[in-house]
């Protein structure tokens, strides 16, 4: 009883001790989980680890806006950077819950380009560095629809032609400006009719055509586990989740790029962060050229440095497949994008989401 | 320590001190002690219950976004837009705003837009008008090149400047405590004139949304009183050793988490799922018309009360070994038929464990968020999904916490209803 009470004990004070010695910086980074953080851990937070010394914490949240809006009004903040849509920083930032960033810390490009001409327009504000470019697409399976693949995105609303669920996520944004696109608005005036009451009824009207045949997800990783199930034949959802899918789990899985709404997010460091030099060499490091590059060899986002065009990137760097062809941005992909206009959706998001609900909730 | 009787009321102690006044004074004591054994859970109740949600509750009467700016980085707090609440204050509603307004609100927006205060403020605004966020943050920008007359500059920048229901939302938010979130709770609005309205038919979505819920959460009650008595019987008659085994089929569910067991009725309900497949596979239901039982209403249903069968299971069980045999034995012996003896003798003494249990279905049932999230597709979402979209996504923690507080409202309606018409004195858990 006596050895085995010293024996207990004395491991226990071994491993406090050791636990005590590891008092390395780090940085806690919030994601949106899944496929992107994947990407985002291979692509930034290894190699910063390696470079740096600064050990990298990786947390997920369905979107990371919400929390740190909570431990900034809470005063109790464990976030040091987080990866938040524009609209959402925007926001955040006029509230006041957000440091500013000088963008004089950016890492000019590899040739020498100072980082402030070689980000794409928008990329930098107050208080965001925008990390990629990612999408709203459509996504199919290519076993249901093997002979006759939809290729717009009124196909999506065509329930007699394309037969199957829908999947959707479940909120006013993108679905508004999909649902004008397919009734024929073409996408430069789509947020000129939505700013109209004509206009928002129009886009409520061509969903109910569907809204009985839809299945509503929240979370990213929800819409490939939904085609992979069977439960829709076709659903929206953030292009680089279904690209990984495909290639990744061999998904049979197609995407449509007509109509899809592109948005840049970015990094933003909440207010009194605890390791605020540490978030700043972190969003130096990570929006550089190089690992921007890096990060979009694991899931298809266009990085918004102009230099990285010309970095060829496969995916995971095996050589296999050029992930040219699968970015948001590239050229063949842009036929009929629309860019996801902040300005709408900062003011009217509170009533179009409540009216969404309202909608959503009447049977 | 219940109270004794005393006959006669001029009784005294020994040392002359009157009886009832010495017993009280003993009592006190035993109270005293009693009171301080229970103060450590009490306290922890308080600190880490009570307040906290207290707090939170409070926010659903409580929003400053209009009357005060917080620094997070400093934690200083300033008021702000004092002109336009002091042009409020002397003027009551319905009043046009007129040059003094304006020129009051000018000089809050220069003041607001130094601190960076008008995020907040117009976000405030944007709750009851939208497009007020866009407005006053474009405003605070070029307050400073605004030249008197006010009223010219500030229309001359956006017509809606001038719009009635935008003085109005202004005038509710001047006050930082305000009834209005409740009015939004209820699918109301203040209207210009300051009488409260019902909002237009596509924005009611409270109200339906609280009664669906309560509906609901009925059936499922119902639902696991119907399947969880005889179960229950059947666990309290069998002897101890097989109803133990039984118990732990009842309770492993139980202890698995809630997630797992969400997810995989997912799996067997879907449309492709292994209901569906094995009812195709028996031809029972063409390939094309599988049953619908997942992301709606059904799947809710079903999935809560797979959830919820436990908490009415135990109850009864415990109640039900209460009751001694004897009873039915001798009804059935003085010629009651089986269902009568049920009925009459088994049945009323089993009704302080289904109280209970129902009692505890129904106020969890209401309160669940996450099974209706995950399975509920559109027509299974219940009142919390609203609570959470307004937590989690809308940001809007004042409405989230009055609708909160109108549901936390509603049951202890209906437990003092249930506490008048049943007793819950006569409530058992065991």
């Amino acid at each position: 009883m006596k050895m085995r009470l010293l024996a207990t004990s004395a491991l226990a004070s071994m491993t406090l001790a050791t636990t005590a010695t590891a008092q390395d910086k780090e940085v806690v980074v919030m994601g949106w989980g899944g496929a992107y953080t994947i990407s985002q851990v291979e692509g930034y937070h290894k190699p910063f680890a390696e470079t740096s010394g600064i050990r990298v914490v990786s947390v997920d949240s369905d979107n990371p806006a919400t929390p740190i809006k909570a431990q900034v009004e809470a005063g109790n903040v464990t976030v040091d950077v987080a990866s938040v849509e524009y609209a959402d920083a925007i926001r955040l930032c006029d509230e006041g819950l957000l440091e500013k960033i000088d963008a004089s810390i950016l890492t000019p490009a590899p040739d020498g380009t100072p980082a402030a001409e070689d980000f794409i327009e928008g990329a930098v504000t107050d208080c965001l560095v925008a990390t990629d470019v990612w999408a709203s697409i459509v996504a199919y399976d290519t076993t249901k629809y093997a002979d006759n693949p939809p290729t717009t995105i009124a196909d999506f609303f065509d329930l007699e032609a394309f037969p199957g669920k829908r999947g959707m996520r479940r909120g006013a944004k993108i679905n508004l400006e999909i649902a004008l696109m397919a009734d024929g608005v073409p996408a430069a005036e789509v947020y000129d009719v939505l700013e109209t009451d004509e206009g928002v009824e129009r886009a409520f009207a061509k969903l109910d055509t569907i809204k009985s045949d839809v299945v509503w997800w929240e979370a990213g990783a929800q819409p490939p586990q939904l085609l992979a199930d069977g439960e829709v034949a076709m659903t929206t959802a953030y292009n680089g989740r279904i690209f990984f899918a495909a290639v990744n789990d061999g998904s049979p899985f197609g995407i449509v790029w007509d109509g899809q709404v592109y948005e840049l997010e970015g990094w933003v460091i909440p207010k009194g962060a605890p390791n605020l030099e540490e978030a700043l060499a972190f969003i130096a490091y990570s929006t550089g050229t190089e690992a921007s590059s890096a990060a979009a060899q694991w899931i298809s986002y266009g990085p918004p440095r102009r230099s990285s065009e010309s970095i060829p990137k496969t995916f995971q760097g095996k050589g296999e497949i050029d992930m040219a062809e699968h970015l948001p941005t590239s050229e063949a992909n842009m036929s009929n994008a629309l860019l996801s206009s902040y300005d709408f959706w900062v003011d009217r998001d509170s009533e179009l989401n409540e009216r969404f609900a309202a909608w959503i909730a009447a049977n | 320590m219940a109270d004794i009787a005393l006959p006669m009321p001029g009784l005294k102690t020994a040392d002359g001190v009157p009886l009832k006044a010495a017993l009280a004074r003993a009592n006190r004591g035993a109270q005293l002690r009693a009171f301080l054994l229970v103060a450590p859970l009490f306290a922890f109740i308080l600190l880490t219950f009570a307040a906290p949600i207290g707090q939170l509750l409070y926010r659903s009467v409580a929003n400053s976004g209009f009357t005060t700016h917080v620094d997070f980085g400093t934690g200083v707090r300033t008021p702000i837009m004092v002109n336009v609440r002091d042009w409020f204050a002397a003027n009551p509603a319905g009043t046009e705003p007129d040059e003094a307004a304006f020129a009051a609100l000018v000089a809050d927006l220069r003041h607001g837009g130094e601190i960076r205060a008008l995020g907040n403020v117009g976000t405030r605004i944007n709750y009851d008008v939208s497009g007020a966020r866009s407005l006053f943050t474009s405003a605070g920008r070029r307050a400073e090149d605004l030249a008197p007359p006010f009223r010219d500059a500030l229309l001359g920048l956006d017509a809606d400047w001038a719009r009635p229901d935008l003085w109005t939302a202004m005038r509710e938010a001047a006050a930082a405590h305000t009834p209005n979130f409740y009015i939004a709770a209820l699918d109301r609005k203040v209207d210009v004139d300051g009488s409260v309205t019902r909002v237009a038919p596509e924005q009611r979505i409270y109200v339906p949304l609280f009664w669906r819920t309560m509906l609901i959460s009925a059936v499922i009650a119902g639902l696991c009183v119907l399947l969880g008595f005889p179960i229950a019987h059947l666990l309290a008659t069998l002897p101890l050793r097989y109803s133990n085994l039984l118990m732990i089929l009842v309770l492993l569910p139980f202890w698995t988490s809630l997630l797992v067991r969400t997810t995989s009725w997912m799996v067997l309900l879907q449309s492709q799922g292994v209901v569906n497949n094995a009812l195709v596979a028996s031809g029972i239901v063409a390939d094309d018309n599988r049953i619908e039982m997942m992301y709606n209403q059904t799947g809710t249903i079903i999935a809560m009360t797979h959830i919820l069968l436990p908490f009415m299971i135990l109850p009864l069980y415990s109640v039900m070994r209460t009751i001694k045999p004897t009873y039915v034995r001798a009804a059935r012996s003085l010629g009651a038929s089986s269902w009568t003896a049920f009925r009459r003798v088994y049945l009323p003494q089993t009704v302080p464990g289904v109280g209970a249990g129902v009692l505890l279905v129904f106020i969890l049932a209401v309160g669940y968020y996450i099974t209706p999230a995950l399975v509920g597709g559109a027509s299974g979402q219940l009142f919390s999904n609203m609570i959470a979209f307004h937590m989690q996504k809308s940001l809007n923690w004042s409405l989230a916490a009055a609708l909160a507080a109108m549901l936390l409202g509603a049951i202890l309606l209906l437990y003092w209803l249930y506490d008048r018409l049943i007793g819950i004195d006569n409530m058992k858990l065991g």
